[in-house]
């Protein structure tokens, strides 16, 4: 008997469990997966008084709509998106980065993300939902994780376990900024491409394409010649590689891209600008940048302390 | 042993063993890759062999570049004795109704059906890595006169279980996914158990497997 539940009324895009994901798994061609925007996914979990690491419902572009079934629970969304809450005396607008509380027979509508793609639902309870590795999230590619590995689907029920009593409410002011630039280091296979192919990747603008979701960004724009091979003897792939292949379109890998690659890698997105770049929509212009190591490490460190503060401003 | 280690961005290292793709330096490899996962050094939180390579990811929270890199130059590698390998014998039909390619095999190798089964099937194949998608197992080597390029155009759906050749190599497709391999007969055997918290797959880099042709009946009444 389960008395706490969302019944899905509309699924949303592509709306998955996740988490942090799965480590050391790579090497049998299990990816990390886990949240895309990470800094997102921590702050709705502090939000709503959950482990930083707990399950959330991750959606892209539109979200789902939920009908709440059971006693008071707190909620909370973060990202950039437009969402409402209707109860029994009316409707409510919604705020990212606030806490709402739900009660028996509300309905949540996510109605969409607003010129970003991911968004992210924590609630104050705990999602009846299997773990597979030490994690829950969801692959729909290799149907690991969560719900069977899908995503989803209208007319489903999502229990809950554990109902947190305690409902305070938490708010912070906080801004998604964009990031035009992305700063990359180059890639072992750099001097795969031509002096002019180079010079493309690091002064002209690409446009991300619609073909782009949690595995992979395709990009389009002007072609980057390779002079050496458009192959390489297949070999291991991390989050952030930038492939080009033998149409000189260059493919950035997301958090559930394939483990091994056999294309050219021109460069790496840094740590410090992942979870912005993942927000980018299709149709947007992007510019790579390069950095050293050293500036990479450094940023990344600022950026994990500024993630920190906002969690301790909760 | 390893020739040269650089960064793959931020939160990698990338240890290369030479260009050669062939069972001395993938041995290596898998020798970093075994002795390195044994340790379980704090930070590193993925392993990824391949022919030639490996690939160490690292949580960039806990340490960096030159630290995993001082201690990957300093390890102390295991014995081969201790790899624990093993040798898996994989049954496969070749009914029609499985070997989706073979005639174009034929064309493009001039050898016929029997002749290109005969050595495949006389052949103990060596696992370089696994990966690309959950568990599939990359097996080499084949004869130089088995060896032809993917299909011009992928299938967008290879079923599950189908085992197929391109250049030095044989795989199996562990469920079903988009691919490019010249398909030759199927295994009802599970390769990847995604319901296994421990080793999933079933064929690991190192492993020895060889090939055991059924019939279309056994093939259907395959019980593990």
């Amino acid at each position: 008997m389960n008395k706490n539940y969302f019944k899905i009324l509309r699924a949303g895009i592509n709306t998955t469990f996740q988490d942090q994901g799965r480590k050391n798994l790579y090497h049998i061609g299990i990816p990390f997966s886990g949240a895309m925007d990470n800094r997102n996914y921590l702050l709705a979990n502090q939000l709503v008084g959950n482990k930083l690491e707990s399950p959330v419902l991750e959606f892209a572009y539109q979200g789902p709509l939920l009908e709440y079934i059971g006693e008071k629970i707190n909620i909370a969304v973060t990202g950039d998106v437009n969402f409402s809450i209707k109860k029994n005396n009316g409707l409510i607008r919604g705020n990212c980065y606030e806490t709402f509380t739900l009660e028996n027979g509300d309905v949540l509508d996510i109605l969409s993300t607003n010129k970003s793609v991911y968004g992210y639902l924590a609630i104050s309870a705990k999602f009846d939902i299997k773990y597979q590795w030490s994690s829950c999230s969801t692959n729909t590619k290799a149907n690991i994780g969560a719900n069977g590995g899908r995503k989803l689907e209208i007319n489903q029920k999502i229990n809950l376990l554990k109902v947190n009593q305690n409902l305070n409410s938490k708010k912070i002011n906080y801004i998604n900024t964009r990031l035009i630039n992305i700063r990359v280091i180059k890639g072992t296979n750099f001097d795969y491409f031509s002096k002019e192919g180079k010079k493309i990747f690091f002064e002209e603008e690409f446009t991300i394409s619609k073909l782009s979701d949690r595995m992979g960004m395709r990009l389009e724009g002007p072609k980057i010649k390779n002079i050496v091979d458009t192959n390489i003897k297949s070999e291991g792939l991390i989050k952030g590689v930038i492939q080009v292949p033998a149409d000189g379109n260059p493919i950035i890998m997301l958090s559930d891209h394939g483990t091994i690659g056999g294309y050219p890698k021109i460069g790496v997105v840094i740590s410090a600008d992942y979870d912005k770049l993942v927000q980018i929509t299709p149709g947007s212009k992007i510019k790579f940048e390069e950095v050293e190591l050293s500036s990479a490490e450094t940023l990344f460190k600022l950026y994990e302390l500024e993630t920190q503060n906002l969690i301790s401003q909760i | 042993m390893i020739k040269n280690i650089l960064n793959l961005g931020d939160a990698a290292l990338y240890c290369d063993f030479g260009k050669d793709v062939n069972k001395d330096t993938n041995t290596k490899v898998i020798r970093y890759f075994k002795s390195i996962k044994n340790k379980n050094i704090d930070g590193i939180n993925n392993l990824t062999p391949s022919y030639n390579k490996l690939i160490i990811s690292y949580d960039l929270k806990k340490t960096n570049f030159k630290e995993i890199k001082k201690k990957i130059e300093n390890l102390n590698i295991d014995n081969l004795d201790n790899l624990k390998n093993q040798k898996i014998e994989v049954p496969i039909c070749t009914d029609h109704i499985f070997s989706l390619d073979i005639k174009r095999l034929e064309t493009k190798l001039k050898l016929d059906r029997d002749k290109i089964y005969e050595n495949f099937f006389n052949k103990e194949f060596f696992c370089y890595m696994t990966g690309f998608i959950a568990g599939m197992p990359f097996l080499g080597d084949l004869d130089k006169n088995m060896r032809v390029k993917r299909l011009e155009t992928p299938r967008v759906k290879v079923p599950k279980g189908s085992v197929g050749l391109t250049e030095q190599f044989a795989n199996i497709y562990t469920f079903e996914s988009p691919g490019g391999w010249n398909i030759i007969g199927n295994t009802p055997l599970n390769i990847f158990e995604s319901s296994k918290e421990i080793e999933p797959n079933l064929i690991n880099p190192g492993d020895t497997v060889v090939f055991k042709n059924i019939t279309k009946d056994q093939h259907q009444n395959y019980n593990e």
